[in-house]
């Protein structure tokens, strides 16, 4: 799966959760919980979605490593294509 | 034979449109059964029956909207006297009647005719300076309900006399329920808020309490789980809260004519809309679930709170309320009560912070918990009791 593939999928992922925002106008550093004012459960379910789609296993102790745009698909890129 | 009558799905419901029947006459109706889909401001509801018999008569149409407490089916159980259906948590309110704030509130009309109004209706009138006299009421006898001074604001204040063409439309539109618009639940949360900060007198408690040992125990559980079955801290604080209550049963009431205690621990839980304006469906017997059981119902009910897709004794039951700001949110929250309810739990963010415990000073994730509970029906000191409780109950994660 390449980058931008990836990118695709967690864009999906987020828009599903927030409707009304545009994640492809994130900023790379941006926290992604605050830009799209996801809360605590939603953003248990989007580790959830996005482990079931590209089927990877993101143990908790990693939740610090999904913040920003940039650091997220940085991990996920790592997880998939190792 | 039993009434089944329209049920007080919250303070700040007066009616409720019936949208569909889902029994018919004849069939054979078992306690928590779904007899039908009831629309709402908080949207459309499963209504569930409380009784065991057989649908004998059903006396509203579908697409009829009628004021809570109408009768809506007869149940047949065998014994021939006709009684009202009691819904177990006893929250069916009877139509608040203030004569003497009638005759004192004296609206400034043009005719000298009294207009029939609800002194709910009047107040949001009041407050959004809607002109009552030319409001036409939908209520019974012609009354200015709720919903119409609502209608006449979402139209822009400006409340002009319907058209009979119109009414008809209305009714049309009626018929095809979706969510709810942002005005109804702003709307609900306003009457209901306004309400509690009225008529109940708030007093305020707040601890700090070390959840350095709850988040551990939730970090080692959560290594072995895979993700869909991981826990949230908010589980384990409803958990907290449900054993808290256990021990201080005062809180666990409500507010009605004096104080009445409530057998079942049923835990409202605040979920806030994208949209604006919140929802507060209830976790049932939230003492006698594990801290897994909570953490799957409240993976089940946020999305269908979201979605609107409640039961009535999701949103009638609560006897006790609970707000979690979650991460990244204010330190404190200080809540109102939801009324006949009598108190209200609010938990800040969980933040790490310098803690100081037998002369020792550490960093540790600590939350601010607050409590605001009814004055008339507890003191300070059953305020206290329960914040100790609760802190207590966190300190020993493992036996939640």
């Amino acid at each position: 799966m390449t980058e931008e593939e990836i990118k695709k999928t967690v864009f999906q992922l987020l828009q599903r959760i927030a409707p009304e925002t545009d994640p492809s106008r994130l900023m790379p550093e941006e926290n992604i919980r605050e830009a799209l004012n996801i809360d605590s459960f939603d953003a248990l379910q989007f580790i959830v979605a996005i482990s079931e789609k590209l089927n990877v296993e993101i143990p908790e102790e990693d939740y610090g490593k999904t913040i920003s745009l940039k650091s997220l698909l940085a991990y996920l890129d790592k997880k998939v294509n190792g | 034979m039993i009434k089944f009558q329209m049920p007080n799905l919250g303070a700040d419901m007066e009616a409720g449109t019936l949208v569909e029947w889902r029994k018919q006459p004849g069939e054979f109706l078992n306690r928590g059964d779904i007899i039908a889909d009831v629309e709402t401001q908080k949207g459309l509801i499963e209504i569930e029956v409380f009784d065991e018999g057989t649908l004998e008569t059903l006396l509203v149409k579908e697409g009829e909207k009628v004021p809570v407490g109408t009768v809506l089916a007869l149940i047949n159980d065998g014994k021939g006297e006709a009684k009202v259906s009691e819904i177990p948590s006893g929250e069916i309110q009877k139509p608040e009647v203030h004569p003497i704030e009638d005759r004192i509130e004296k609206p400034e009309l043009q005719s000298t005719e009294r207009i029939k109004i609800s002194p709910l209706a009047r107040k949001i009138a009041e407050a959004n300076r809607v002109d009552i006299s030319l409001l036409k009421g939908t209520g019974p006898e012609g009354s200015i309900v709720k919903e119409d001074v609502e209608k006449a604001i979402s139209e822009g204040k400006k409340p002009i006399q319907q058209t009979e063409k119109e009414i008809g439309e209305r009714k049309e539109t009626s018929e095809k329920p979706s969510g709810p618009a942002y005005d109804a639940i702003r709307m609900a949360v306003a009457a209901a808020m306004s309400k509690s900060n009225r008529e109940i007198p708030h007093y305020y408690l707040e601890k700090r309490m070390d959840m350095s040992k709850a988040m551990d125990w939730m970090k080692e559980a959560n290594k072995e789980r895979p993700v869909q079955k991981r826990l949230l801290p908010v589980a384990l604080l409803i958990k907290a809260v449900a054993k808290a209550l256990d021990e201080v049963p005062d809180l666990n009431a409500t507010w009605e004519n004096g104080l009445q205690r409530k057998n079942e621990i049923n835990i409202g839980f605040v979920v806030s809309l994208r949209s604006g304006g919140i929802v507060v469906p209830a976790i049932l017997q939230a003492d006698s679930k594990t801290v897994d059981e909570i953490m799957e119902t409240i993976n089940d009910i946020i999305p269908r709170a979201r979605a609107f897709k409640l039961r009535s004794s999701e949103l009638s039951q609560s006897t006790f309320t609970i707000t979690s700001i979650g991460e990244g949110g204010a330190d404190k929250v200080f809540g109102l009560i939801y009324p006949p309810q009598v108190g209200i739990v609010g938990f800040g963010e969980i933040s790490e912070q310098p803690f100081a415990e037998d002369g020792m000073l550490g960093i540790r994730p600590v939350v601010d918990v607050t409590l605001a509970a009814d004055h008339r029906a507890t003191d300070g000191l059953i305020g206290s009791r329960f914040l100790a409780a609760l802190n207590k109950h966190l300190q020993n994660p493992e036996q939640l």
